[in-house]
């Protein structure tokens, strides 16, 4: 006990007036608390291995459970076709189930003493949601390399390049940062980690079966298909499907917009959900905390 | 000239409760303020409008000479909160948690590294650094939550009962860490539901009750404000108890209060010493035999009896009164205030 308690001050110069925080400040911040959000990923791995488990089995029992019996417009039956258009499915609906890590972590976030840490310290308020979404995001990467892989054993393929192919796994990172945006709302908005989890995922299920993902828009109901078409989250189905080259040769593109500029569609999408979660995000949080 | 901690007229309401009814409060810098009152008294809420984690309803609050309301951001950059829940990260280590705060407190990363690897070791961390804080004991974590406020070594400090749950031993190690930091120039506003500890550590003590600073001064004022010194007797005998009661009613200032179950005699001394060597001389002279005499100064426990008509524990209470209990009735409070906010 030598060191005396106030020892060689580190304490910052105070800025009189200084009341704005700068756009650097905040990334470093964020950066900081995402860094954070990794060291407890890393500590809990149970979470990401159950991340995967999932799109594994969607990927193996939709492949070969209904692989022969969904008839592709333009490949008919033909299993190996279903299971190329699957994996466009299946790696956005990976990408999007990212939401419920978000809001689980920040509503036990929220619940916890930490948060008080947080909040009585000079850093960006919108930080503490950031750098969550950072974490989820570079989860999600890794989450989406291991599926990729499990992909080519199984016989997907890429066929149009690698430069499209990251294009593709780029629209599926931003449309999964995007969601996360929507998991951190909702993680703010119940009352504990239990409720986020299964309030990150129930709106999901609908959300990625009502669009192209597994069936093609063209099996279903005609009132279901303009959903399923305006969906974005078929948008980006579609966008990552025709980047990797998974769509069937003769397959038919239905007249919807989205439809016919899926890659615009899908980033547009994307930006119209960051800029509106995130703004509710971050003012939920600062009411929140006010 | 205000204080470094200075308050004047803080309200805030949450539904129906009155958790702050118009509180005053104002620290010298370096000095200790003792907030002291029952569960669910405010102390909490008063904490957390000075650290800028809660907005008052009205009120003016300064921190260092900076206004909370206005410039919150600017305080964040005085002051070092310790609340009664530790305020770690459980799946990062000692080490981890400090480095983060202190980045999150604008340090380099070198600078926060050093500042921890100093505060490990001044709080006896050092052994447990790279291990998580969920395999830390209470008292571990307590010390690394208050290590994390101490981080800018803040020119304020706040402390929200920073030994409630704690077993004796550590409390006394807290207290001491409490007492170098004062020592050191530091202004520290202490809430606690212990009287012992606003009479260990503070300078001056505020009692709180329902939202109200009802007295304030130094432990000794307090205590004197109450009443003088007390002279107790236990009797051996039962049976010589009222002759005993008559000896203390013919010398005593007052009168004696008998608590029959432990045999214990108690009288108003004004006389003090002088007193109780009488009552020892006549006890003695009637081969009264005695268990125990003394000289007793009030306790905070009297004052505030007294000032509020209430035991402290009484409100916290309603049965077991663990500070759980109450807490969550406060969070309960809130809760339902920020459900009531978000309908608007």
């Amino acid at each position: 006990m030598s060191i005396s308690v106030n020892g060689q001050a580190t304490r910052p110069a105070a800025r009189p007036g200084d009341e704005r925080i700068s756009l650097g400040q905040g990334i470093r911040d964020s950066l900081v608390v995402t860094r954070r959000n990794l060291l407890r990923m890393l500590r809990i791995p149970e979470v990401v291995v159950f991340g995967l488990i999932q799109p594994i089995m969607f990927v193996v029992l939709f492949s070969y459970v209904f692989g022969g019996s969904i008839t592709l417009p333009g490949a008919g039956n033909d299993p190996d076709a279903y299971r190329a258009f699957l994996m466009g499915g299946i790696f956005a609906q990976t990408v999007t189930f990212a939401t419920a890590g978000s809001s689980a972590g920040i509503a036990e976030d929220m619940q916890k003493g930490i948060i008080d840490r947080f909040r009585s310290l000079p850093m960006a308020r919108g930080a503490v949601l950031t750098g969550r979404t950072f974490a989820d995001l570079v989860q999600t990467a890794a989450i989406l390399l291991v599926l990729a892989l499990v992909a080519l054993a199984v016989g997907w393929r890429i066929h149009d390049g690698l430069p499209k192919a990251l294009a593709a796994f780029g629209i599926l990172l931003l449309f999964g940062y995007a969601f996360t945006w929507i998991g951190a709302l909702i993680g703010l908005s119940v009352r504990s980690p239990e409720a986020a989890t299964s309030g990150g995922l129930v709106w999901l299920f609908p959300l990625t079966f009502v669009s192209n993902a597994f069936v093609p828009s063209e099996n279903m109901p005609g009132w279901l298909q303009p959903v399923a078409e305006w969906n974005p989250f078929s948008a980006t189905v579609l966008a990552v499907r025709d980047l990797f080259g998974n769509l069937p040769p003769n397959s038919p593109t239905p007249d919807a917009w989205p439809m016919q500029h899926p890659v615009l569609a899908s980033l547009i999408w994307s930006a119209v959900i960051i800029a509106v979660f995130r703004t509710l995000a971050v003012r939920k949080y600062k009411r929140a905390t006010a | 000239m205000p204080g470094a901690i200075h308050a004047e007229g803080l309200v805030k309401t949450f539904g129906d409760v009155r958790a702050l009814d118009g509180v005053d409060i104002d620290v010298p810098e370096g000095s200790v303020l003792g907030l002291l009152g029952p569960n669910g008294a405010g102390k909490t809420t008063a904490v957390r409008v000075l650290t800028t984690l809660l907005q008052p309803d009205s009120g003016h609050a300064e921190v260092a000479g900076v206004n909370v309301l206005t410039h919150p951001n600017e305080v964040r950059r005085l002051i070092g909160l310790s609340g009664q829940f530790a305020a770690v990260d459980d799946l990062l280590t000692g080490r981890e948690n400090l480095q983060m705060v202190g980045q999150l407190y604008q340090l380099s990363s070198r600078d926060a590294k050093r500042r921890a690897k100093e505060l490990l070791e001044r709080f006896n961390l050092a052994e447990a650094a790279d291990r998580t804080a969920k395999t830390y004991s209470g008292g571990m974590r307590r010390r690394l939550d208050l290590a994390a406020a101490l981080v800018i070594s803040p020119p304020v400090m706040f402390m929200d009962e920073p030994t409630t749950g704690l077993d004796p031993v550590n409390r006394l190690q807290l207290w001491d860490v409490i007492r170098e930091l004062v020592a050191g120039g530091t202004t520290l506003l202490l809430t606690t539901q212990y009287l012992e500890e606003a009479d260990h550590l503070a300078d001056t003590i505020a009692v709180v009750d329902r939202g109200k600073v009802i007295a304030r001064g130094t432990s000794d004022q307090l205590k004197t404000q109450t009443g003088g010194d007390v002279v107790e007797v236990v009797v051996h005998d039962r049976e010589r108890i009222d002759e005993a009661e008559e000896v203390l009613r013919r010398l005593g200032d007052g009168d004696p209060t008998l608590v029959a179950h432990t045999r214990k005699l108690s009288v108003p001394a004004a006389g003090g010493a002088k007193l109780l060597a009488e009552v020892i001389r006549e006890l003695d002279g009637r081969g009264i035999e005695i268990d125990d005499i003394g000289l007793r100064r009030p306790t905070l426990d009297d004052v505030f009896v007294s000032l509020t008509g209430h035991a402290v524990e009484e409100e916290a209470a309603g049965g077991a009164g663990t500070p759980a209990d109450a807490v969550t009735e406060d969070a309960a409070a809130e809760d339902a205030a920020a459900e009531k906010e978000s309908d608007q």
